[in-house]
């Protein structure tokens, strides 16, 4: 249906000319790179990776490795929520992955037992808080306040005193890195109670990232903090005079994505049941990269959560990938490179053929 | 006090505009910028009447969009006091200068490039279905229907308005910033420099807006270089130099050598010395 109307000057445009949604894209080299993996696999070690092939279990698919290829990315896709609203602002949030270490020891500490077999926890950090042990809403509130505190920092330092973000939040990346090793002196926190345990417990993780990557999707296309964030971007000026409260605004993403990174630090904790201070190193690059695969544009302006959440299963299916035809690990990190860097070509490249276009 | 200084800025540039049928609608007195060192406007009193269509000359950096940018309090003023619609007004950002009436088409359009138009008609000022703060949630189909009305009520044709501001060419986003000032229904609109970036078939098209602002009885400042526009669209003319006014002419008597000389520095108003 391709209708050209006579515009404005009898300057002519074509309504079917419209950038493709880049998250077809992404859901394109998803499904290529299943399909490679699958062909891969059958002529190299005569197996599939997508399709169930042991005579025992009655499934069509390899149930297991679709559950792990979500379940592996899931806390990092959590705190991919928070970074992807991060750059479209057309900003970068470098800490995400300290925040959890951080976050993850403080919250641990306040979620262990106070008793072990009858006798108070030798490893409690808090022994003053008595032999009861703490209701599960007190890790997560201090959890929650932590991460929120932390962007905060990253949106006050960003918004007021016009540091770029990248120094901002890479100032912030060692501080919560530091504060994480201070907080137990380096050694590892356990014994968390069992309603705890419980929230990382399973696909609980899973349920927690498609729950929130649902509520971030609503909230980027149907609210005014989505259409702002955008709109800040995609032109800090316009928006400025517009009369939008930019500096306010800031504040307020980077500590919602504070918010999502203590989400993701309970969460990861959670699963392992114990907290160090190593936790989380790395894990703001892949969320960058999840984002960047995802569509997300790093000039700001441009990307969805449903992009990122099919950039988060891309590298899910890589890492699946990559175990399933027993490659090492050193391939799995030089792939995913290669891939981060194409994606952003790849924008680019979208961008210059869109002004092309006009 | 309000009083006083009103009529100490009739005044000043009342002498040359002859006899004015409207209300004042916009009053500056002493309206000064200085950026550290740089004076960029100095104690200017200015005044434009409802139904009064007013252009703004001047040679690059003689202090026009700053002037407009003190006046839409996209930046704070360092001193002066503005009357805004028969009140003292002393906005604390563009949106309460939207929200006052004034309406603005910047230099730079300001359009968000990714938006597409209802977004960029509505950006600061949303209609939303459900208050919840920062996360209220959007009326698309009412600003979409505000959207074709302001459309339509300049006259201006865009194709398919939920296509981003990036993939139109640049006298449709033209179009476009003019038509958010229409959408609103505003008490005074400012374009800067509208037609600067424009070819001859879309600067007719603008010119055809602004006339029918004029047939509305609308009030315009129209920051322009192009002389005949400014002849053939405005009632006074305003000439500014050096960061100062130096000159408010009626069209009727004056002409584009003389404006020119205005600008230049060749001439100043007697009432203007201080401008040099």
């Amino acid at each position: 249906m391709s209708e050209t109307t006579h515009g404005v000057g009898g300057l002519t445009f074509d309504a079917s000319k419209r950038a493709r949604p880049p998250e077809l894209g992404v859901l394109i080299a998803l499904i290529l790179m299943i399909v490679v993996f699958e062909v891969l696999g059958r002529l190299l070690i005569h197996d599939s990776f997508l399709f169930n092939t042991r005579d025992n279990v009655d499934t069509l698919f390899n149930e297991p490795r679709l559950k792990i290829i979500i379940l592996q990315v899931a806390i990092v896709g959590i705190i991919a929520l928070g970074v992807t609203q991060v750059i479209i602002s057309g900003g970068i949030d470098l800490s995400s992955g300290s925040v959890v270490g951080a976050t993850a020891m403080i919250a641990m500490s306040f979620a262990q037992v106070a008793t072990v077999n009858g006798n108070p926890n030798p490893k409690a950090m808090f022994p003053e808080l008595g032999l009861v042990d703490l209701p599960v809403i007190v890790p997560i509130v201090v959890g929650l306040i932590c991460g929120i505190v932390a962007g905060v920092i990253n949106g006050l330092l960003i918004a007021y005193t016009r540091i770029p973000p990248f120094i901002a939040t890479l100032g912030m990346m060692v501080t919560a890195r530091g504060l994480a090793k201070w907080w137990s002196k380096g050694q590892p926190i356990s014994f968390p109670t069992d309603s705890y345990a419980a929230i990382g417990k399973g696909m609980m993780p899973v349920a927690i990232f498609v729950a929130l990557a649902i509520l971030f999707h609503f909230v980027m296309k149907y609210t005014v903090y989505g259409k702002h964030t955008y709109a800040i971007g995609s032109n800090e000026d316009a928006a400025r005079m517009s009369g939008i409260k930019v500096a306010r605004h800031k504040v307020l993403i980077y500590a919602i994505a504070g918010m999502l990174a203590s989400i993701a630090a309970i969460v990861l904790s959670s699963k392992n049941l114990t907290a160090q201070a190593g936790m989380g190193q790395m894990y703001e690059l892949d969320a960058i990269a999840m984002a960047v695969i995802g569509g997300v544009s790093l000039q700001g302006g441009r990307g969805s959560m449903l992009g990122t959440v099919l950039g988060a299963l891309i590298f899910g299916v890589i890492i699946s990938g990559f175990t399933f035809l027993r490659l090492d690990a050193y391939y799995q990190e030089m792939v995913k490179g290669a891939i981060i860097v194409g994606a952003v070509v790849l924008d680019q490249w979208r961008q210059s053929r869109n002004a092309a276009r006009m | 006090m309000a009083s006083d200084s009103q009529t100490k800025a009739t005044d000043r540039t009342a002498p040359q505009a002859g006899a004015q049928t409207g209300e004042v609608i916009l009053r500056t007195e002493g309206l000064t910028k200085h950026y550290g060192g740089v004076h960029a406007l100095v104690d200017c009193n200015f005044e434009i009447r409802k139904g009064e269509h007013v252009a703004i000359m001047g040679d690059n950096g003689a202090g026009k969009s700053t002037f407009v940018r003190q006046i839409t309090a996209v930046e704070q003023r360092t001193s002066g006091k503005v009357w805004f619609d028969g009140r003292y007004v002393d906005f604390d950002g563009p949106l309460a200068a939207r929200e006052a009436g004034i309406e603005t088409v910047y230099q730079t359009l300001a359009l968000a490039d990714h938006l597409d138009v209802p977004d960029n008609l509505f950006l600061g000022r949303e209609k939303v279905k459900v208050r919840l703060g920062p996360f209220s949630i959007l009326d698309y189909k009412a600003m979409r229907e505000a959207t074709m009305r302001g459309l339509e009520r300049t006259g201006v044709k865009i194709p398919n308005i939920r296509n981003t501001i990036e993939n139109m060419s640049g006298g449709q986003r033209q179009c476009v910033a003019i038509a958010r000032t229409a959408t609103f229904h505003s008490k005074l609109t400012i374009m800067d420099e509208p037609t600067a970036a424009l070819g001859v078939q879309e600067t007719a098209q603008v010119e055809n807006i602004i006339r029918t602002l004029k047939e509305a009885g609308e009030p315009l400042i129209l920051i322009s270089h192009n002389m005949r526009q400014v002849m053939d669209l405005c009632d006074r003319i305003v000439v500014w130099r050096r960061g100062r006014i130096c000159a408010n002419l009626r069209k009727e008597e004056t002409d584009g050598q003389d404006v020119v000389a205005y600008i230049t520095g060749a001439k100043t108003q007697p009432e203007y010395e201080a401008a040099g």
